[in-house]
């Protein structure tokens, strides 16, 4: 019986953390590529659930909603990159490059969020389906059908992604702008062109994961707040940058918040999630992935 | 000394012009304004110790706000303490969250510092909430109401905190003009730069941690009284607390107390009359307008207001200022002190090894270093070199052996700790503080050993006589030529007081005129009695230079000695310049 329990923990913790762990490669990707720690990560994901909600009113189900949210993401990235982040990046002191990038992600987070609540106002709306209130029954293991559809399909994603990265040429582009910008320019690599292209993947990935979320989450302008400390976390504990890496901190953020569940109240359950981030910060910094943690 | 006095009397200014207007404001809503903006600057000044002087930017400076607000207002309601002497307990329970978060993050570098920053006000948010602590209001007492910081009068409060931002400017102003404040602005320009010239980074940034979190917790427990009431984890630990922190802070310019001062005295009124003239229609315009002015400022102008006007008014000034300078010339008299006797062993070097990924930089290298001897380390490129000395200056910790200064064991030292015990050093390629003048670059040598900020002074104004960069003191790193950058950068190490000093290449990149300067000076410095080890891989200049050489080749001591005698040695001869030459030679090179 308590095994039962347990089972069902991690189950649901799984089915959770294959959303957060979709959400949490767009940022590592941004991160791993641009070295940009993008605070408007959350508020794209907010959108995505918008445009996700919008689709549904039109007929659309939001299982195909969220991968419809990825062209139009892609685009808005790539502008929000050409637009805003190529003006503060380039030159000088990297660690201030950072810090001038966080801050004006910062800014745009804050325009994001309250301009959202401006237009569509702060009421939180839901996506009616079928599949929500549904569940597989796993023997005494009940699976939410709505979250098991969306962990299926962000594993879809993440898969794609992966193939994206390792098998085609703009993929294997990125990477090398990744490893080392200046040398994958003298192989003839538009490294600026790279960032736009990751920036633009980053924002359309956490678009999808935003509309698989919608299917069994409230949207409000609010709500990306509550996520992007999640990818924070999910994006340091796999190593900074590491698109595996990210991958496995999505899940294990999405199990450490569901077995917090099991020893502390419900207002607690980000509790967990922060007592291993800053237990990661502190004992591992490099993150479970990670290459190195700071240079001489 | 007559821009120190100004610096008090631009303060007392301020304050004075806070008190005018608080007594010609009339109405309620505008003493409201004043007060925030007294309020917000004093937190964008809080926030600025850290962040502008120190350069680690917070994102979660809110959490000691928080801290003055509920801590402030629990004790009013549980034990009926007054906030004049809850404000003080809650000042303490701010600084030691400061010393609790600060503790682990600031042995890590770069940005996880700010990363870590973020997690701790949504910790709060969460356990405020869990304690049941949602929503706290003051209790009204109307008996004594000023004794529990319930003004009736709106002027009680303009005043109030019209205080703080005084005595948070006095603090701002004692820390840059302190040994701390130069500290950290060496930190904030290049950490191991300062770690190298004795500074502590970590004890350094810990102090300015501390200290940025009495304000802010002071100004989280003024601010409930005065403007909200209510304490709501959303209310202190929320984002906004720290974007309007930020906003502040950023728009008015870093790095200064004016800026934050610039910061709130523009963006509190716009976004206070926005939100009274369109707030209801729009509740989220303060947001939006957060957002938009913290993009532009970083696309446009990201050092603030304050240094884009500094700067203007800098280059009128420097404009037809431009005078030509003399050029540095060896100076004569090097034979007097050209050799001095060596003395007793003052490094011993035993057995280091340390490995990389996949590369085994050095191997059992051991050597001794003699008091008052010139002695160079040479070998080819990756021979080593460099590895060694942050061996030996603590940059790097070595997998094996050990490192003796005058006896005692320093393996594994920080920096600072070993260059307080007199090793210096310079780097390969000359680490300034870009933003400090050259006088200012050498200061933060000399504050190893003067506690003082005018005895630095004096120290450091001694330090570039010697080296003969006295004009150049006022400029910036910026505008100096190689030859001046390394004499500066010897400047700074020789104002630390060293017994040894290790020099990376002083000679890299100088024309043959400057290689004949900077040689000069070495000597110069030997004879002073300090003891030098140069790294050089031009043979030629440590012939002239060096007393004994080491030669180092793929991590290994391949050759110990007399310039001469190391010179002939035929495997020297083949690590340098490869098996045909050897075969060439029947003669010894050079």
């Amino acid at each position: 019986m308590v095994l039962a329990e347990l089972v069902q923990y991690v189950a649901t913790g799984l089915l959770v953390g294959g959303v957060y762990a979709l959400m949490s490669i767009g940022l590592a990707l941004i991160f791993g590529v641009m070295r940009v720690v993008n605070f408007a990560q959350g508020d794209f994901m907010m959108l995505g659930m918008y445009l996700t909600y919008f689709y549904a009113m039109s007929g659309i189900d939001p299982l195909l909603g969220a991968i419809l949210t990825i062209p139009p993401f892609f685009v808005l990235g790539w502008l929000v990159h050409r637009g805003l982040l190529a003006r503060v990046t380039g030159g000088g002191d990297p660690q201030r490059q950072m810090d001038a990038q966080l801050i004006l992600t910062l800014g745009l987070s804050l325009v994001i969020t309250n301009a959202t609540t401006m237009i569509l106002t702060p009421t939180p709306r839901g996506i009616r389906t079928a599949y929500a209130t549904q569940a597989f029954a796993l023997g005494p293991v009940l699976l939410n059908q709505a979250r098991s559809y969306a962990f299926a399909m962000a594993l879809v994603l993440a898969a794609a992604v992966y193939v994206f990265l390792t098998r085609t040429d703009a993929g294997r582009a990125l990477r090398a702008a990744a490893d080392d910008p200046e040398a994958a320019s003298y192989q003839g690599i538009d490294v600026r062109a790279m960032h736009g292209l990751a920036f633009g993947v980053g924002i359309a990935l956490v678009a999808a994961a935003g509309g698989l979320l919608a299917t069994y989450y409230p949207i409000e302008p609010s709500v990306a707040g509550n996520f992007i400390v999640l990818m924070f976390v999910a994006v340091v504990l796999g190593g900074l940058g590491s698109i595996p890496g990210a991958f496995v901190g999505g899940l294990v953020i999405g199990l450490v918040q569901s077995l917090t569940l099991l020893v502390l109240p419900f207002q607690l359950q980000n509790t967990g999630v922060f007592i291993v981030f800053l237990l990661v910060l502190y004992l591992r910094p490099q993150g479970l992935f990670g290459r190195r943690a700071r240079t001489v | 000394m007559a821009a120190r006095a100004q610096g008090w009397l631009a303060i007392a200014g301020v304050v004075a012009a806070g008190v005018v207007l608080t007594l010609v404001v009339q109405e309620r809503y505008h003493h409201r304004v004043l007060t925030l903006v007294f309020l917000w600057a004093a937190m964008g000044l809080a926030w600025n110790i850290i962040s502008g002087y120190a350069g680690q930017i917070s994102f979660g400076h809110q959490v000691f706000f928080g801290i003055g607000a509920y801590v402030t207002v629990l004790l009013v309601v549980k034990t009926g303490l007054t906030p004049w002497i809850g404000m003080g307990l809650a000042v303490a329970v701010a600084v030691l969250a400061a010393v609790l978060i600060g503790l682990p993050t600031f042995r890590l570098g770069g940005i996880y510092f700010g990363l870590a920053t973020l997690a701790y006000p949504l910790i709060f948010r969460i356990v405020m909430d869990w304690l049941g602590y949602q929503e706290v209001a003051i209790p009204m007492i109307r008996e004594r109401p000023g004794w529990f910081m319930q003004f009736t009068e709106p002027r009680s409060f303009d005043l109030l905190a019209l205080g703080v931002l005084a005595a948070t400017l006095v603090l701002s102003r004692l820390i840059e003009t302190s040994r701390l404040g130069y500290r950290l602005r060496a930190v904030k320009e290049n950490e191991q730069a300062a770690e190298a010239m004795g500074v502590d980074a970590f004890r350094a940034k810990m102090a300015a941690y501390a200290l940025s979190a009495v304000p802010a917790a002071v100004v989280g427990a003024v601010y409930i009284h005065a403007i909200l009431f209510i304490v709501t984890p959303d209310a202190v630990f929320g984002l906004l607390v720290i974007s309007q922190t930020l906003v502040v802070a950023l728009v008015g310019g870093i790095g200064t107390l004016w800026g934050p001062l610039i910061g709130a005295a523009v963006m509190v009124p716009v976004s206070e009359v926005l939100d009274s003239t369109v707030g209801d229609r729009l509740p989220g315009i303060q947001g939006v307008v957060y957002g938009a002015a913290l993009m532009l400022i970083m696309i446009g102008a990201p050092d603030g207001l304050y240094w884009r006007v500094h700067q203007l008014i800098r280059s009128r000034a420097a404009r037809g200022a431009a005078a030509s300078r003399p050029a540095i010339v060896a100076a004569g008299g090097d034979a007097a002190v050209a050799s001095a006797p060596a003395g007793g062993v003052l490094l011993e070097v035993r057995d280091v090894s340390k490995a990389f990924i996949g590369l085994q930089a050095l191997s059992d290298v051991g050597f001794d270093v003699h008091e008052r001897e010139i002695l160079g380390v040479i070998g080819p490129n990756g021979a080593g070199k460099t590895t060694l000395f942050n061996v030996l200056n603590g940059f790097l910790v070595p997998d094996r052996g050990e490192v003796r200064l005058r006896g005692e064991r320093v393996t594994g030292l920080r920096p600072s700790a070993l260059c307080r015990r007199g090793l210096g050093r310079t780097f390969q390629v000359v680490r300034t503080f870009p933003r400090l003048s050259v006088l200012e670059n050498v200061m933060v040598g000399a504050f190893v050993h003067a506690r003082a900020v005018g005895r630095a002074r004096a120290v450091a104004v001694a330090a570039l006589a010697q080296v003969g960069l006295e004009d150049r003191a006022d400029d910036v790193p910026g505008g100096l030529t190689t030859l001046e950058l390394r004499l500066m950068e010897l400047a700074r190490c020789l104002a630390t007081s060293p017994r040894l000093v290790l020099l990376d290449e002083p000679l890299a990149g100088l024309s043959s005129d400057g290689v004949d300067v900077m040689i000069a000076m070495i000597r110069r410095v030997r004879g002073r009695g300090v003891t030098v080890v140069i790294i050089e891989h031009t043979m030629q200049a440590l012939l002239r230079l060096a007393d004994r050489l080491i030669v180092l080749d793929q991590g290994r001591r391949l050759a110990e000695g007399a310039p001469a005698e190391v010179t002939r040695n035929p495997a020297v001869i083949e690590a340098y310049l490869g098996k045909r030459w050897l075969a060439r030679m029947g003669k010894p090179a050079c």
